[in-house]
């Protein structure tokens, strides 16, 4: 009976991504999204016609109401994040993020030749095992945490002048670096071009892998799960699945 | 023979009174200016007893890269006692452009002042430092702006920058800020330095600042960007009459449309009054008769630092550096998800061939174990 199948790689179940994280990609999934379009709003509220007066409607007030509640969220999830990077599991890791080796560029420049050039080896399509991240994810997911602390400073630096709270207030200094509002509120504008570009990039990967290397890289945000061929795991048998070990090497 | 040029230096109010002044006029006044400075009712005593026991403050007023718009609004502050003992009176022993005296006179009168009241003097400095070219753009004297800063800062007690210029360089330093025109902090760093930008700014909270000074002996709370708190804590925005229209969304679209006939706010024509700090919309100018946006135009943040480069008036949209003049941060923005889509496309259809053999293979299996399961 079971020899009937067993040409198919037996798939290995591996849980990557604990419910902290999940919970937290999800979470900042919706404010981002949710700061992005009342960003916009902000910016270039649209043409309202009332004949009521200003005391009947609350439109911008509301809209900005909703961008602010979204930048607390994201700025304690955010908090929550770098604390889960170093307790949480090891795909978790802040080394999966922050380059610490020689070998986590070298890593990058793997993917870079198998996922973006897909280039082939002996004529060969290549494939690399990196069950978390990888490393040319990893370290942009780290640019993304800059941009987050960008965005955190200058949003809340513009926020702190009209808080009465300490916590916004603790950003006051900002606005006075960039010698002023104007300069801030451009630099928090600018940044946010960021995210969108990141998010479409990020979406496009994710459908990538799950693509090509089949491993429920899609699903994987949903219940934690990957799934690897049980023979890369022999052939990795030397060494965990850590994206710092080369794994690209087969 | 000092005398001749700085008389014995009487009281304030010695000399409100021998204008012709009644104590009415002045009491009214020092509540005036109590309020102004944002101190508590308890405080015009104290702000009456020093004007009333402190001798009269020198004064010198320099005026450099300038268009002299900051000595306007000081003599045009709504109480006439402000010009009157504040300015005609202060003490102004040197100012360019309100001193009796010239040529060597007026040299001789800076002087004067530097030398006998060396460490208490008041520095009012009034336009931007031109450092280009060795300070040959603006001279006084035979000596350069810098020199003259340099030779009568030393025995300051403290430095006024009045105006956009003094405090951040305003239009003449926009780019490419040929004469190098440099503000004041930037040049003395060995002084308190009180920055009170506006282009410019209102006469009043001027005048104010200068009471604050006299009453307590020391310069005014500062904000981190070295402004005096009680006059630049709060944006235009957040004390504007028209705030409730920014709240509802309701805004003027163009100039002399419905919204503006109705006082909609005026955020879209490109209102600087979010990002602008200053006592606009709570002193008001001419007497606290309007201000711009009362007026119906949108604030442009003349008291900011960089309002001069920081894009367009009456657009909210910046302009981004090095892209020309139409190129604002969303443009970019644009082109760039333009971009990114296109890669992803071409790198969509590039792994169909790319990895096709591989997602062959993936394809070849699942159908495999499809059919061997049992349906």
């Amino acid at each position: 009976m079971s020899n009937k199948y067993i040409h198919i790689p037996r798939l290995r179940r591996v849980y990557v991504w604990e419910l902290p994280v999940r919970f937290y990609h999800w979470l900042n999934a919706l404010v981002i999204l949710v700061l992005v379009i009342t960003g916009f709003y902000i910016s270039n509220p649209l043409g309202l016609l009332s004949h009521n007066d200003a005391s009947h409607q609350y439109t911008m007030g509301w809209i900005r109401y909703f961008h602010f509640a979204a930048a607390y969220l994201f700025f304690f999830n955010f908090l929550f994040r770098l604390y889960w990077g170093f307790v949480g599991n090891k795909f978790a890791n802040w080394k999966q993020f922050i380059p610490t080796s020689k070998r986590f560029f070298k890593e990058m420049w793997v993917v870079f030749k198998i996922d973006i050039l897909m280039l082939k080896k002996d004529g060969k399509e290549q494939d690399h095992l990196s069950i978390g991240h990888n490393a040319m994810a990893g370290f942009i997911y780290f640019l993304t945490f800059l941009a987050f602390l960008v965005q955190c400073l200058t949003g809340f630096g513009l926020y702190a002048g009209m808080s009465s709270w300490w916590l916004p207030k603790l950003f006051a200094w900002v606005p006075a670096i960039f010698g002023g509002d104007i300069l801030t509120r451009q630099i928090h504008h600018w940044s946010m071009w960021f995210f969108i570009l990141f998010a479409i990039v990020h979406v496009y990967l994710v459908f990538y892998h799950d693509y090509v290397e089949g491993r429920g890289e899609i699903s994987s945000m949903g219940g934690g799960f990957k799934f690897i061929e049980e023979e890369m795991f022999e052939k990795n048998a030397h060494q965990t699945p850590n994206p710092e070990k080369e794994n690209g090497k087969k | 023979m000092d005398n001749d040029i700085i008389p014995k230096q009487p009281t304030y109010y010695e000399e409100v009174e021998r204008k012709g002044y009644s104590r009415r006029d002045f009491v009214k006044f020092v509540s005036l200016m109590t309020a102004f400075i944002g101190l508590e009712q308890s405080a015009i005593g104290q702000v009456a007893k020093a004007l009333q026991t402190k001798p009269r403050m020198p004064v010198i007023w320099l005026h450099f890269q300038e268009c002299t718009c900051c000595s306007e609004s000081f003599i045009r502050s709504s109480h006439p006692i402000v010009a009157d003992i504040l300015l005609d009176k202060i003490s102004l022993d040197y100012s360019e452009t309100l001193m009796a005296a010239s040529g060597t006179q007026a040299e001789a009168a800076l002087n004067n002042t530097m030398t006998k009241y060396k460490g208490q003097y008041i520095l009012c400095v009034e336009g931007s430092v031109p450092m280009g070219a060795d300070g040959v753009y603006c001279m006084i004297g035979g000596k350069t702006s810098f020199q003259i800063l340099n030779e009568v800062a030393e025995g300051a007690a403290a430095i006024i920058a009045w105006g956009s210029c003094a405090s951040n360089g305003c239009v003449q330093s926009a780019k490419p800020n040929p004469t190098k025109a440099t503000p004041i902090h930037k040049l003395i760093t060995n002084k308190p330095i009180i920055k009170v930008p506006g282009c410019p700014p209102i006469g009043e909270v001027m005048a104010g600042v200068i009471v604050h000074y006299l009453t307590f002996g020391k310069i005014p709370e500062l904000d981190r960007l070295g402004r005096p708190k009680a006059f630049y804590n709060k944006r235009v925005h957040d004390t504007c009459y028209r705030r409730p229209f920014y709240d509802a969304g309701l805004f003027v679209e163009s100039f002399d449309d419905e919204n503006a006939k109705n006082g909609y706010c005026l955020y879209k024509m490109g209102c600087k009054g979010p990002t602008t700090y200053n006592a606009c919309a709570v002193t008001k100018w001419n007497g606290g008769t309007s201000f711009p946006i009362q007026a119906g135009h949108p604030c442009i943040g003349c008291s900011e630092e960089n309002f001069w480069d920081n894009g367009r008036l009456y657009d909210r949209a910046s302009a981004f550096a090095g892209f020309g003049i139409e190129a604002d941060a969303d443009t970019l923005g644009k082109v760039a998800l333009g971009v990114t889509l296109g890669a992803v496309a071409v790198h969509a259809v590039a792994t169909n061939f790319g990895k096709g053999k591989t997602i062959h293979n993936h394809i070849e299996e699942g159908n495999e174990s499809e059919h061997e399961l049992e349906s």
